[in-house]
């Protein structure tokens, strides 16, 4: 094991962590390369920020080794919390200090001194829009700007590896983007873990993502790859006018339909989610609309998305 | 050594950002001087001993208010979740907290100078006694908070610390009165003087600093600064 020749930034061995008789985290194994931007997926409750608070070494693993970079986050602990950068899910600051303050606070908590220290602050002002707040107490700040302080926080050292359990929360879309721009930013040259149970932010920014559900992982890969994995097969969403049962059989009839789904009939237009076992029934779909008579205003193949994944896997 | 730094200014900072810091002091000066100056004209002696006399029992009320929101306040907004995963040991935390209590509580016995300067001016007071006496206050402040310090890290609710930790610092003060020892088996006696938290300061304010009475509020402070540092490492164990 040495230090420097580890390839993966976080390595995460045969992880299980016990609340009693409650099993919040079941032997989970995964690693993460550096540079990456990982996603670690969730419903509320599955074991996400239990694991975050092993990695960061606020509590120890029941059982299974947590490596940062080679480090031990059981026995080298000072050494791994210098690497990281943590945002926490309920992100507590210390609200009767000025954001200036508190900035400078951890930074000398993180090491960091004089001018460099200076320079750091200021440059955490500009980089989370905080340049305004600078001299207001935290307590009075509202949820987005709270929310910037604690990613300012989690950045002053320029980790290694950062942290963001759940960093979107409470800030509205346009700081939703300039957030996802920065962490896509630092995902260049840092590894970033995001955290978080709303998926089309997650595959928005993430070059891989992992699903956990009840403390066990439920599906790992790319956007992409998880997206093939859907059960869910071959949709086509079509809007047809025409009689709504003659609609039905005929459409039925055609060899690779397998189900078909009325949503909604508008005066004489009916909109239909159609199912299909084999790929590619566009065209005989749009054969039997044209020998049918009808007239036909939308044809779409529906593609899974990550939701529908994630809906699938972890509601069991 | 820089985190003790950084973690002792923070927490010094924010005894003085509200104002209750300035309540605080100036409740303890309206009223110890209020106390003393009662009986000072009556005994008619230019000394302090009624002073330093009253100083076990006002602690007892007012060193748990100094403590009573480090850890509980911590626990309750998550900020300790934050702050275990800097990289700042336990220790270094505890140490820093408290030093920054105790530089808080020397603060507001030092604002007694008025007092001396006042008997000096009346008459010509032993200073022995007086330096004594301060030095013995810090010492029992110093003992009272590391009591006061521990039992916040207990629980996330103020008030909760603040009276078990009256409670806590009361017991260790009365196991060593007379009251207390009277009652209990003759070979007791003598360790249950010796652990008492008053009886120390009483000859360090007659003006004898013996090192066993110094050593004692050491060994108390290093005692429950070390509870503290295992109670907040219990997290692991959960």
């Amino acid at each position: 094991m040495s230090l420097t020749n580890s390839t993966f930034m976080l390595e995460v061995k045969n992880l299980n962590k016990k609340f009693g008789d409650f099993h919040a985290v079941k032997n989970l194994n995964f690693q993460i390369r550096k540079g990456e931007i990982f996603g670690f997926l969730g419903p509320n409750g599955a074991g996400k920020t239990t694991t975050m608070r092993m990695v960061t070494c606020y509590m120890p693993p029941s059982s299974g080794s947590i490596q940062v970079e080679g480090l031990d986050t059981s026995f080298q602990s000072l050494a791994v919390r210098k690497k990281i950068g943590y945002l926490a899910e309920s992100n507590p600051l210390y609200s009767d200090m000025t954001v200036q303050e508190y900035l400078k606070f951890v930074g000398e908590i993180r090491g960091i001194s004089g001018s460099k220290l200076q320079s750091r602050i200021g440059e955490m002002f500009s980089v989370c829009g905080l340049t305004k707040m600078a001299y207001r107490q935290i307590g009075k700040l509202s949820k987005g700007y709270r929310q910037r302080v604690g990613l300012a926080q989690a950045m002053i050292h320029n980790p290694d590896l950062l942290i963001l359990d759940e960093p979107m929360s409470g800030l509205d879309p346009n700081q939703i983007i300039e957030i996802r721009n920065l962490i896509k930013n630092l995902g260049r040259e840092k590894t970033v873990i995001y955290c978080s149970h709303i998926l089309s932010e997650v595959s928005a920014t993430c070059d891989r993502i992992l699903i956990i559900n009840d403390g066990e992982i439920v599906a790992s890969g790319t956007p992409d790859e998880l997206t093939q994995k859907s059960s869910k097969g071959n949709r086509y969403m079509a809007k047809i006018k025409g009689d709504r049962s003659d609609i039905e059989s005929k459409v039925l009839s055609i060899t690779g339909v397998s189900r078909i789904n009325i949503l909604k009939v508008d005066s004489d237009w009916v909109s239909a989610e159609i199912d299909a076992s084999q790929d590619d029934i566009g065209e005989s779909l749009f054969r039997c609309v044209v020998d049918n008579g009808w007239s036909l205003s939308e044809l779409r193949h529906e593609s899974a998305s990550l939701e529908d994944v994630f809906t699938q896997l972890t509601r069991g | 050594m820089n985190n003790i730094v950084a973690i002792f200014k923070k927490e010094f900072k924010s005894f003085f950002i509200s104002p209750i810091a300035y309540v605080f002091i100036t409740v303890y000066l309206v009223v110890t001087n209020f106390l003393f100056f009662q009986s000072f004209f009556l005994i008619n002696q230019a000394d302090m001993r009624g002073y330093f006399g009253l100083l076990p029992w006002i602690f007892l009320l007012f060193v748990p208010a100094v403590t009573m929101r480090s850890w509980a306040e911590e626990k309750k907004v998550k900020t300790l979740e934050l702050l275990q995963t800097w990289p700042v040991s336990d220790m270094q935390v505890v140490l820093g907290k408290f030093l920054a209590a105790l530089s808080f509580v020397t603060i507001a016995i030092l604002l007694s100078f008025t007092i001396p300067v006042t008997i000096s001016i009346l008459g010509s007071p032993d200073p022995g006694p007086i330096w004594g006496g301060y030095i013995g206050a810090i010492l029992m402040g110093a003992a009272y908070l590391a009591i006061g310090l521990w039992v916040s890290s207990y629980t996330e609710n103020q008030i909760i610390a603040f009276i078990v930790g009256v409670v806590v610092t009361f017991l260790i003060f009365i196991i060593g009165s007379p009251f207390v020892t009277m009652a209990a088996p003759s070979w007791m006696v003598p360790a249950l003087t010796y652990l008492g938290l008053g009886n120390h300061f009483e000859s360090i304010e007659r003006g004898v600093i013996d090192s066993r009475d110094i050593l004692y509020y050491i060994s108390v402070v290093g005692f429950f600064l070390f509870l503290n540092i295992q109670s907040l490492g219990s997290r692991k164990w959960e």
